[in-house]
């Protein structure tokens, strides 16, 4: 068995005073091996950026430990940790420069970290996650926002890190496009044997892309499960099990057969396209 | 057959590039009476392009044709801006993509709520204030006294999608474009919302223009579906058989979905073909 490549122990983050305070992560606890990709899913607004911003130090007030290949990160993160440990953010749009060109944004890390063959990197890692070249020479603005989810993720992947955190990185995909960023970062981590975090509302991409998962509420890990038990509906915590029926309610066969079908009264005028 | 709320005919946005104009919306064309009129396709394929085109919330540079563009009385092609101004986020409602870089990052979630109130004439500033704290708790924000004071970056990705979406259900829209509005909720809360949604369509017969990548939830909450791909409209069905559709490239969208009943090696990726885009017709 391989060292563990992350190791967070009772990691806790608060924000704001007296009455507003909040305890956005309560000790929260896991383990990631490397090659390994490790989820984390649950409700809105129970800590799960929280985490993963901590673990990048960008929010460097946290208590408890985060260890890389068993040594403590230090505070504030080093170049060297940034070379390892690289993050996609939830929304592409705040962690794009807007007015920097597409091309300068991934020129800057590759510069900093002293990587040759600049053009030719940029050029290829678009390709990766299937933008044309063109795109590197556009504003931020002047993307979708799925074109401009894609460039973060590229720029994440410049770096070549051994330890990818990745905040819901294909929440603005759709699905044929989202089936091939998924692809690349399994053959990645397959090839490269890279570490990953995923945090996503989408249960689909966690099952397919983790091995095992985390499950939070209210800032708290509740329940941890591997892929298939989440597959199997094999969950021993009621959050989990709620969270779970939710998302194999809604769908189209349901609609067929079953409560979705009073629901669904389509107006027979509603929409005509031509 | 009642009178569409909307109607968009010929619909054609360009931008600027490096090649003088290209097209992002091709001839689009498409009728919208009461109900839930979902958008799927592939990213870039003008989704957004089409509801910022509808608010005429484009670029200054984008070039913009259609043949017709009605939204009930209103002509949206030559209303004057003042005009669009009151139309926007009073009787048309876009709730954006990025809604935590849509929101002033200067104002509170309560103040901008309370403006939102107040443009839109809802009592005086304590009703409004009242009226925001109860929209707060109606998108299930868990502790909304805590969460109104706060500044959008300090919002989770969940709470700034219903942090707007509450903002612009305020003034009670007639049409509500909805761009990805439940991406960053976990299904409980995107349920929840989903009802409220649908409690405007139904109570007050309002459209709803419903932008989205996941196709199962909109074959299950929508009326109606325009499949889009590279700027045109690949084919309009009945949002529960999408499951079901016939076009090859909705096929393939179905295909790309990861089952969450077994484990893949590796998943599905669409083979384009060129042919499913219709050249200008002479
Ligand atoms: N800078 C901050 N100041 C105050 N509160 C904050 C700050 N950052 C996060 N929070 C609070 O911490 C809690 C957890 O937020 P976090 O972004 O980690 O949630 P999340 O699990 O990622 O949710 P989502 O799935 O909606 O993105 C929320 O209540 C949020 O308001
Ligand atoms: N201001 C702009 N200038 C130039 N091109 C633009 C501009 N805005 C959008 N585009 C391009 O127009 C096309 C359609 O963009 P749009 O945002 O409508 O796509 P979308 O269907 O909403 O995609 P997504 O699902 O990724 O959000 C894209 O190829 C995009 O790059
Ligand atoms: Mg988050
Ligand atoms: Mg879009």
């Amino acid at each position: 068995m391989s060292a563990p490549e992350l190791e967070i122990e009772g990691l806790s983050v608060s924000f704001g005073q007296g009455t507003q305070r909040i305890q956005a992560v309560q000790e929260a606890s896991f383990v990631v091996e490397r090659g390994a990709s490790y989820g984390i899913i649950g409700e809105s607004g129970s800590g799960k950026s929280t985490i993963l911003r901590a673990v990048a130090g960008l929010n460097e007030d946290y208590s408890g430990s985060v260890r890389i290949d068993g040594q403590e990160a230090p505070r504030p993160r080093d170049k060297r940790f940034y070379k390892r440990v690289q993050m996609v953010f939830q929304d592409p749009y705040g962690s794009l420069h807007p007015r920097r060109m597409i091309r300068a944004t991934l020129l800057e890390p590759l510069r900093i970290f002293g990587f040759d063959n600049a053009d030719r990197r940029i050029r290829q890692v678009l390709e990766d996650v299937g933008l044309a070249t063109h795109f590197a020479y556009r504003y931020p603005h002047q993307l979708s926002g799925g074109q401009r989810q894609r460039v973060a993720i590229a720029r994440a992947l410049l770096l070549e890190p051994e330890i990818l955190l990745l905040d819901e990185p294909t929440s603005a995909l759709d699905v044929s496009v989202q089936a091939g960023v998924l692809n690349l970062l399994d053959a990645l981590r397959r090839d490269r044997c890279l570490t990953y975090v995923l945090v996503s509302h989408d249960l689909r991409v966690v099952a397919h892309m983790c091995s095992r998962v985390a499950v939070m509420t209210q800032g708290r890990i509740v329940e941890e499960l591997s892929a298939d038990a989440l597959r199997e509906q094999r969950s021993h915590d009621d959050y989990t099990r709620q969270l779970i029926a939710a998302s194999r309610g809604r769908t189209p066969l349901d609609a067929v057969n079953g409560e979705g079908a009073a629901r669904s009264d389509p107006r027979k005028d509603a929409v005509h396209a031509k | 057959m009642t009178e569409p709320m909307l109607d968009v005919r010929n619909l054609t946005v360009a931008y600027p590039s490096h090649q003088g104009y290209t097209e992002a919306l091709r001839r689009v064309s498409f009728r919208l009476g009461r109900g839930k009129l979902g958008i799927v396709g592939e990213s870039g394929s003008g989704k957004s392009t089409a509801g910022r085109a509808i608010m005429r919330l484009l670029p200054p540079k984008a070039r913009i044709t259609a043949d017709r563009m009605q939204f009930g009385e209103i002509d949206l092609l030559t209303a004057s801006e003042k005009r669009m101004r009151s139309i926007r986020g009073g009787q048309i409602a876009m709730i954006l993509q990025d809604p935590r870089y849509a929101l002033n990052p200067l104002k509170t979630v309560l103040s901008q709520i309370i403006e939102a109130c107040r443009i839109h004439k809802v009592g005086t500033r304590a009703e409004a204030r009242d009226r925001a704290m109860a929209m707060l708790e109606d998108v299930h924000i868990r502790d909304p006294r805590r969460v109104a004071g706060l500044y959008p970056h300090e919002l989770s990705g969940g709470m700034g999608q219903r942090v707007m979406i509450a903002m612009m259900l305020v003034p009670s829209p007639r049409l509500v474009i909805a761009d990805e509005p439940t991406s960053a909720l976990d299904v409980t809360v995107r349920g929840q919302i989903l009802d409220i949604l649908d409690e405007r369509v139904e109570a007050q017969g309002a459209g709803l223009i419903f932008i989205s990548h996941d196709l199962p939830l909109v074959g299950a909450y929508c009326d109606d579906v325009l499949v889009m791909y590279g700027g045109q409209i690949m084919e309009r069905l009945a949002a529960r058989d999408l499951g079901a559709a016939q076009h090859p490239y909705t096929v393939a969208l179905n295909d790309s979905l990861p089952p969450l009943d077994r484990r893949v090696a590796v998943l599905q990726v669409p083979e384009y073909d060129s042919a499913w885009l219709q050249e200008d017709q002479p």
